[in-house]
């Protein structure tokens, strides 16, 4: 990321993302759904209940016995809590309320931690990782472990450390989740790419999370 | 993103406070998509246009800064401008464009 998109970044004056904050505040004290409750009403004000949350996802949730990310815990209390439909995936909407409660955390480390529990998710989201696939027969290593720092195209290849998401990406003129982030260099590798919410995107987005542990979180980031 | 039912989101920074003749720098954003109208769908239809056209600042009723806006300028227009701080008094922001799109914001200045 150059100087001047770090400085758009860190200023609430110019980072776009802003403008998704202000909806996700909104959504949050909404009441929704047929139980006729807010966000608000069961978590009181996010900038301290939320505060950290965002450095824990995605995580296990047992009583699926899966890893989730932030996206589908939301739409859990949608479904379960507030009895209203799911957000669609990138929807604004869900974007904004991800972001919302991603900002409470900007700036605490990222702090996934791998158990007995969730080392399969963990090992299938580095196989991924590590396995090379579609036409050009790329695997995520080769460029994010093997060849970060150097150029693709003219753009710099970073190490692939999800801390901003959602990120605004001055390319989509918009806000969008770490899925459609990582869609992107799927396509790149003319390969097909999972679909949202796959338990495969979920355990890799998990495995980058863990890989970037320690790191502060920037959300909402902006990205070129 | 800019249909019906969406509240048009505009945030403005500028300082609260400023002494007497200072040069103040003023930032908007505003939540735009600004579909330029020359794009097409996957079916090849054109996606009309739909862009801000005009914001206007006036400062205690005084027009202090204007800017015509015109396809392909990006989502979420950013525009800094700077003024001088004369008096204490209210600076309104209005930003108007295709589609009744309209949006207002205002903002108080002291002056020492
Ligand atoms: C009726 C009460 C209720 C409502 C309404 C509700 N939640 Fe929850 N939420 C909970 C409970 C209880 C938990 C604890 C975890 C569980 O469900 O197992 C939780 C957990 C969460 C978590 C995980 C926090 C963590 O530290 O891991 C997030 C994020 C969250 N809710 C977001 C939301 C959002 C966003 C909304 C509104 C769209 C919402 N919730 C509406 C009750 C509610
Ligand atoms: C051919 C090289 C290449 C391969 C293979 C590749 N990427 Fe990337 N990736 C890039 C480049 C270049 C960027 C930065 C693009 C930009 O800045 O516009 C990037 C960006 C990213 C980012 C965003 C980082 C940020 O700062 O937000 C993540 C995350 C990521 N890649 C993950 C992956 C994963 C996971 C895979 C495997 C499925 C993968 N990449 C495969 C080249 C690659």
């Amino acid at each position: 990321m150059g100087r001047e998109t770090r400085a758009m970044q860190d200023d609430d004056a110019t980072n776009p993302a802003v403008l998704w904050l202000l909806d996700g505040e909104a959504l949050w004290s909404r009441k929704a759904g047929e139980a006729a409750k807010a966000c608000a009403d069961c978590h009181g004000d996010a900038r301290s209940s939320m505060k950290g949350a965002a450095a824990r996802y995605p995580g296990f949730y047992s009583a699926k016995e899966k890893i989730i990310n932030l996206d589908q815990r939301v739409n859990l209390c949608r479904i379960e809590r507030q009895q209203a439909p799911a957000f669609a995936y990138e929807s604004r909407e869900l974007l904004a309320l991800s972001a919302y409660i991603g900002r409470q955390s900007r700036g605490m480390p990222i702090d996934i931690k791998a158990d007995e529990t969730t080392k399969p998710f963990l090992d299938a989201g580095r196989a991924a990782f590590n396995r090379r696939q579609g036409q050009l027969n790329l695997a995520c290593s080769q460029c994010h472990d093997d060849n970060w720092g150097k150029s693709l195209a003219g753009n710099p290849i970073p190490q692939a450390h999800p801390t901003g998401y959602p990120i605004y990406r001055l390319e989509w003129q918009g806000l969008g989740s770490l899925q459609r982030r990582l869609r992107n260099c799927f396509i790149g590798v003319r390969a097909e790419p999972y679909a949202y919410g796959a338990p495969e995107f979920v355990n890799l987005e998990f495995y980058l999370m863990w890989r970037a542990r320690g790191m502060k979180l920037e959300t909402p980031a902006v990205r070129p | 993103m800019n249909g019906p039912g969406r509240k048009a989101r505009v945030v403005v920074h500028l300082p609260q406070q400023a002494r007497r003749g200072e040069i103040i720098e003023i930032r908007t954003l505003a939540g735009h998509d600004m579909e330029t109208g020359f794009r097409r769908t996957q079916f090849g239809e054109l996606i009309p246009r739909d862009i801000i056209t005009r914001f206007a600042c006036s400062y205690n009723g005084v027009e202090v800064f204007r800017a015509e806006l015109h396809p392909a300028i990006a989502a979420n227009p950013l525009i800094t401008f700077s003024t001088v701080a004369s008096e204490s008094g209210t600076l309104e922001f209005r930003w108007s464009g295709d589609n009744g799109y309209a949006a207002t914001h205002s903002a108080q200045i002291s002056v020492v």
